[in-house]
């Protein structure tokens, strides 16, 4: 098995390498992986310490805005740009989980949530996030004053080492002894107070490395498409990272990955997907399925709540654990 | 600073017309918390599909708002009832977060269907006749159709108090929330109780729907911002008690109100810079005692 996975994430990486060669528009790709590293930074914080956050847009949106200001207005290189990013992931990271973890369960998620959207209603005035039309035109400049970032392929390669980087990082947190109390925490909280840890400690720590990390993957999403909007801010935002990680599976490290491409992929795609139903169908209601993604996106949450709670790769590692237990 | 009592007052009328509103919605969401241990993100759909189905049905067929007010908050109990049988039902045993994230999918699904019919754009919505004008009190102009918001509400939120604390069906209901399993070992029907209560929280959600539609600008996506701040007019009262998240929900209504005269830069975020003082104080909610 483990054998297996190792193949599995170097065929991964190798594809992920080959992208800008095998016909994949590049941009997208880059998306896509500013969206997996939310989404594993996020499931870092549900999936293995079992806190749900409704408060992730602050982190990604927050970020972006940081980074935009700092390298556009400030003219900073773009390393600085993704630090002072990830940093504003950070530090929002512990006021909120400072905050939120006075109370436990669902008052936790609504606190966030509350959270967050204070942060946006803030965002929505501050002058310098340039209120309903966002931060535009944010220059991707030249990483340590020297590599230039313009052409999209160098782009690519920077992004796709700061995620796999990213990823690393989260996979050795995870089978850390600091994971390991995560997980015991998540299965048995009053068990693990007896044992003597001080559970909101490392909750409050998890949390922090979750925003912070979301905020990297919200000011390199910047860095990579020039601009910061409200719509990263969003209550949806976060509704949105959820569903990617629901999708792909709570509490694996690869299900994230799966999550979030099905997720972006299938919003790009889900005009498409409707005027090829409305052929095959004959119905002229499909043709505006485009304009409904929320409906679709609504649809697939429920799915996923009520049949499917394990997710893509749950459901693939749960296939198997089945065969390897199987007597021969 | 000027500042001139009429337009306090017109404030204060205003911030209460909207306390009444978190009043009702947290009301309702604590009644369903309470028997299903699911907190109904659908709320603010449901909400705001008592306000469309009003104006669907005053200007495709003539209905008229009196009519409404009691069929609106019917036809959105019903689909609440067929929500929780078909649905909600399957999730009572699993983790509270799986309840939320469900109906945070069928809020996707409604405000998305809703939209799809109806754009972004807000529907235009009249006061009812009898209800239109205001009337002078001498010191402030009183528009009458807010005075009778803030009346109908409060006879709403308080019957509501009345049927739970002071009736032999309450005594069942609170019964049911401490301790389900003896309750139906008395021979009471659990699971019904369940489904009425999850049709009467959401029935409520949508009378509210209806009183605000001719004040607010009805559009599909009207709950949503709605239901945040009843969130956290939730967090800041605790969902323990009844009369908490009435006087709760009243009470910041008014704040908000105040805050729109003072500094209306704050207007949009007092509520949350008050939950984050109560947490800070009073970590279980002002009314709170956690479970």
């Amino acid at each position: 098995m483990k054998k297996f996975s190792i193949f599995a994430y170097a065929v991964l990486l190798l594809l992920l390498l080959a992208v800008p060669f095998i016909g994949l528009y590049p941009i997208f790709v880059m998306k896509v992986l500013c969206f997996a590293l939310f989404a594993c930074a996020f499931n870092l914080l549900l999936g293995y310490t079992g806190l749900l956050s409704f408060g992730h847009a602050a982190f990604l949106g927050g970020a972006a805005y940081v980074t935009g200001h700092v390298i556009k207005v400030w003219q900073f290189t773009p390393e600085v740009g993704l630090l002072a990013g990830t940093v504003t992931g950070a530090l929002l990271g512990l006021v909120f989980g400072w905050l939120a973890i006075r109370r436990q369960g669902i008052y936790f998620s609504m606190i966030t949530l509350a959270l967050a959207q204070m942060m946006y209603f803030v965002a929505l005035q501050a002058p310098f996030t340039y209120g309903e039309d966002g931060l535009q035109g944010v220059p991707r400049g030249h990483l340590f004053g020297i590599i230039s970032l313009r052409d999209d392929l160098t782009m690519y390669y920077v992004t796709l080492a700061i995620v796999v980087a990213a990823f690393l990082l989260i996979a050795r947190t995870v089978h850390s002894p600091f994971g390991q109390v995560l997980k015991g925490i998540k299965e048995n909280e009053p068990r693990a107070i007896s044992l003597g840890y001080d559970v909101n400690r490392y909750k409050l720590l998890a949390f922090v490395i979750s925003a912070a990390l979301s905020g990297l993957a919200g000011s390199l999403k910047t860095v990579v498409l020039g601009f910061a909007t409200l719509t990263d801010m969003h209550w949806t935002s976060s509704g949105h990272v959820i569903l990617m990680t629901l999708v792909g599976g709570l509490g694996t490290l690869s299900g994230p990955l799966v999550g979030s491409a099905v997720v972006v992929a299938l919003e790009n795609k889900v005009g498409d997907l409707g005027r090829l139903l409305a052929e095959l169908s004959g119905v002229d209601w499909f043709n505006t399925l485009a304009e409904s993604v929320t409906m679709v996106t609504g649809l697939i949450f429920v799915i996923c709540v009520l049949l499917f709670r394990r997710g893509v790769m749950g459901e693939v590692l749960a296939f198997f654990d089945r065969r390897r237990n199987r007597p021969h | 600073m000027t500042l001139s009592i009429p337009a306090l007052l017109s404030q204060l009328l205003l911030g209460l017309v909207n306390g009444a509103f978190y009043a009702i919605l947290s009301l309702g969401l604590a009644v369903i918390f309470g028997l299903l241990n699911v907190i109904n993100f659908a709320h603010g759909a449901l909400f705001m599909m008592g306000a469309i189905l009003t104006w669907i049905a005053m200007d495709k067929f003539g209905i008229s708002y009196w009519v409404m007010l009691i069929v609106a908050p019917l036809i959105v109990g019903l689909f609440g009832i067929v929500i929780e049988r078909l649905l909600l039902r399957w999730i009572y045993k699993l983790d509270h977060l799986y309840g939320l994230l469900l109906t945070l999918g069928l809020t996707l699904l409604i405000e998305g269907a809703f939209r799809s019919v109806y754009g972004v754009s807000g529907l235009i919505y009249n006061v009812p006749q009898a209800l239109s004008g205001g009337t002078n009190l001498g010191f402030m102009f009183m528009p009458n159709y807010r005075a009778w918001v803030v009346v109908a509400s409060l006879v709403v939120c308080f019957a509501t108090w009345y049927a739970i604390e002071r009736t032999r069906l309450g005594a069942y209901l609170r019964a049911g929330t401490e301790n389900p399993r003896l309750v139906e070992a008395f021979g009471i029907n659990v699971p019904l109780m369940v489904t009425l209560t999850y049709g009467f929280g959401v029935a409520l959600a949508a009378f509210a729907g209806v009183l605000a539609a001719p004040i607010i600008q009805v559009t599909p996506l009207m709950g949503q911002n709605l239901i945040i701040i009843v969130f956290a007019v939730v967090v800041i009262g605790g969902m323990g008690s009844i009369m908490g998240s009435i006087l709760t929900g009243l009470g910041l209504g008014v704040i908000e109100g105040l805050t729109k005269v003072f500094y209306p830069e704050a207007s949009s975020t007092v509520v949350f810079i008050i939950m984050v003082v109560v947490l800070l104080t009073r970590p279980a909610g002002l009314f709170g005692s956690e479970k």
